[in-house]
């Protein structure tokens, strides 16, 4: 089975951002990254699923030539090869123009199923997914928490806010991937050292301009100053009659 | 502003509030709304929603979401709309960016704010789990966008015309099954007031305390920090934070939770935040407009009961 993982470099969600001076962009000089938590997941269902089915998993991400440090980790994690699509512009290029990306070396690649993580934790835009899916004609299951998959076909589980639904769906499939699935493994010494013999490719992609611009980028506006409060009579009180939600 | 197509969800005879919500949002912009719907009784529904005009998608057998999405977008494309709405719930989290994609229009997802300026729409969002807020200026031919729960107020009135459009193409996904909540369980990303745990309640049955005032209140919903999630105590669903669920309900109590930056980013937008936490050094104090440092086994019987009290009054 030919799988793909689509993986994206994200800043650590501990992570503290600043906006530049004049209100556009990121500070990005120093920021920590992280392969994007739900990608982590994402990942390890390709490689759990090769394990299972046989064949090959690529890794793929549109990210800065700089990032194959978070790119090699997935080889180690148990990736066959990877693709890096260089953009520069990662970080800003909007969910359509990403996909349309990922959409053509999928295409060029090859693949019985793509795995990607429900929403990448640096735009949450949690679109990525089922847009690809859409270009490609393929079937798609978001935020899967439970996966059985064969030839041809597979059922997945989904928490919605109706309960727990199953889906069955038909192969090539996008599924993004949601928290709970698995548990993604760590990379092993000996993971490591495969990984530096593993190819990993650089491409320029063909990239659409954004939908999109920014306006205004600002830190969350600050709460309102809150105070404390000595008991429960008086938290009663202020809920009633200050905040009026009681 | 133009037409905007609306999809609405439905519920036991009635649009599902976070839909109504998605239609305030576009109203509220200027715009003129056509609502879609699909499933079973939708036609019972149609006539109740506050929109220009009504379109029921007819004829799927199983919900589909891959024909329920090339269906709002062809009723897009038929109707000369300028665009397309959902609210961020999970049906329109996984509907929303098949429609853009039909459209080959990028999505706006989980927008806290839909405004004109002149003639230019302005969309707020949050990056980074809400660390950055963005203002965006939406540049492509068609607009599409969900709206995030709790922060729009919700359309009111109804409509005089309904229409029908049929679904067709493949439907490469079904759903088959669903197991149904709880019942009258609302979600937390819902529900107008939380109440949420972390791992200063100790053990999955000092939860108990957290599920008796959310009862107390009658609609709230449990939530729940990473912390609890991962120790098995309490499901995936109920987490809130950066890789849960942002929640901006009215009220939001944090019981035992320390306030990590991720977890702050999940809530950090609810209307009124109350802590309660032992260590008065723990950062959920910095964004709570009333904290209460005391032993959360103490503290909270104690305000289940007076809730519990004032509910029965009103
Ligand atoms: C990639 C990544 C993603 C993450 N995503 C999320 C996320 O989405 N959501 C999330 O919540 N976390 C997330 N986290 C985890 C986060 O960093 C914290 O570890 C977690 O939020 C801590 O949970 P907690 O507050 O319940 O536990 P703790 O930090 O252990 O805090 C427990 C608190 O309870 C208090 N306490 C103890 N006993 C009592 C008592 N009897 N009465 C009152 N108070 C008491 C203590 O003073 C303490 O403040 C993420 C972490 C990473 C690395
Ligand atoms: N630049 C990228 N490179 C590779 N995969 C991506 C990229 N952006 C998004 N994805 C995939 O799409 C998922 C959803 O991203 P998003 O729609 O941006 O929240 C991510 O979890 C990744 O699996």
């Amino acid at each position: 089975m030919q799988i793909i993982a689509c993986v994206k470099r994200v800043p650590t969600t501990d992570a503290a951002v600043s906006v530049t001076p004049d209100g556009k962009g990121l500070v990005t000089d120093g920021l920590p990254y992280m392969i994007s938590f739900y990608d982590e997941i994402a990942l390890e269902q390709a490689v759990q699923t090769k394990e299972a089915l046989g064949g090959e998993v690529t890794v793929l991400s549109l990210g800065p030539a700089s990032g194959s440090k978070e790119i090699r980790e997935c080889l180690a994690k148990g990736g066959d090869k990877a693709v890096v699509l260089t953009d520069d512009e990662w970080m800003t290029r909007d969910a359509r123009a990403t996909a349309k990306a990922l959409v053509a070396e999928i295409e060029a690649q090859g693949a019985d199923v793509v795995f990607m993580g429900k929403v990448a934790t640096d735009r949450d835009n949690a679109s990525v997914g089922p847009m690809v899916a859409t270009y490609l004609g393929w079937a798609c299951v978001t935020d899967v928490v439970a996966l059985e998959l064969g030839e041809g076909g597979g059922t997945a589980k989904v928490e919605t806010e109706a309960g727990l639904e199953t889906l069955e769906f038909s192969l090539p499939a996008v599924i993004t991937t949601g928290k709970g699935l698995n548990e993604p493994r760590y990379a092993g010494l000996k993971g490591i050292m495969a990984a530096k013999k593993k190819p990993l490719e650089e491409k320029t992609p063909e990239l659409e301009a954004n939908q999109a611009m920014v306006a205004s980028l600002a830190p969350p506006p600050p709460r309102k100053e809150g105070r404390l409060v000595s008991d429960v009579n008086e938290l009663i009180d202020a809920l009633r009659n200050e905040a009026q939600v009681l | 502003m133009t037409t905007l197509v609306v999809f609405i969800e439905h519920t036991g005879g009635s649009a599902r509030r976070s839909s109504l919500e998605a239609l305030g949002a576009a109203q509220a912009a200027g715009a003129t709304c056509i609502a879609v719907l699909t499933g079973p009784g939708a036609d019972g529904v149609a006539g109740n929603i506050p929109a220009a005009k009504a379109v029921i998608l007819t004829g799927g057998e199983a919900y589909s979401p891959d024909q329920v999405a090339a269906g709002v977008a062809e009723v897009v494309r038929a109707q000369g709309a300028g665009g397309f709405l959902a609210a961020a719930s999970s049906l329109g989290r996984d509907l929303a960016p098949r429609v853009a994609a039909h459209l080959d229009a990028t999505l706006f997802s989980d927008c806290t704010a839909i405004t004109t300026e002149g003639d230019e729409l302005r969309v707020t969002r949050s990056w980074l789990a809400g660390k950055v807020i963005a203002t965006l200026t939406p540049t492509g031919e068609f607009f599409c966008a969900t709206t995030r729960l709790n922060v729009f107020p919700a359309a009111e009135g109804s409509c005089t015309e309904v229409g029908e459009h049929p679904l067709g193409g493949e439907a490469r996904v079904r759903v088959t099954a669903i197991e149904a909540a709880g019942e009258a369980k609302l979600d937390v990303a819902e529900a107008p007031v939380v109440v949420a745990g972390g791992r200063g309640l100790g053990s999955p049955e000092g939860f108990q305390i957290v599920e008796a005032l959310a009862d107390a209140f009658g609609n709230a919903a449990v939530g729940a920090s990473r912390a609890v999630v991962d120790a098995g105590w309490r499901p995936h669903s109920e987490q809130v934070g950066q890789t849960g669920k942002v929640v901006s309900p009215q009220l939001y109590i944090a019981i035992g939770i320390s306030g990590a930056i991720q977890h702050l980013a999940g809530m950090r937008t609810s209307g009124t935040i109350v802590a309660i936490n032992k260590d008065p050094d723990a950062p959920i104090f910095k964004v709570a407009d009333y904290g209460l440092v005391a032993d959360a086994f103490e503290v909270v019987p104690q305000l289940t009961e007076a809730v519990r009290a004032i509910k029965s009054q009103s």
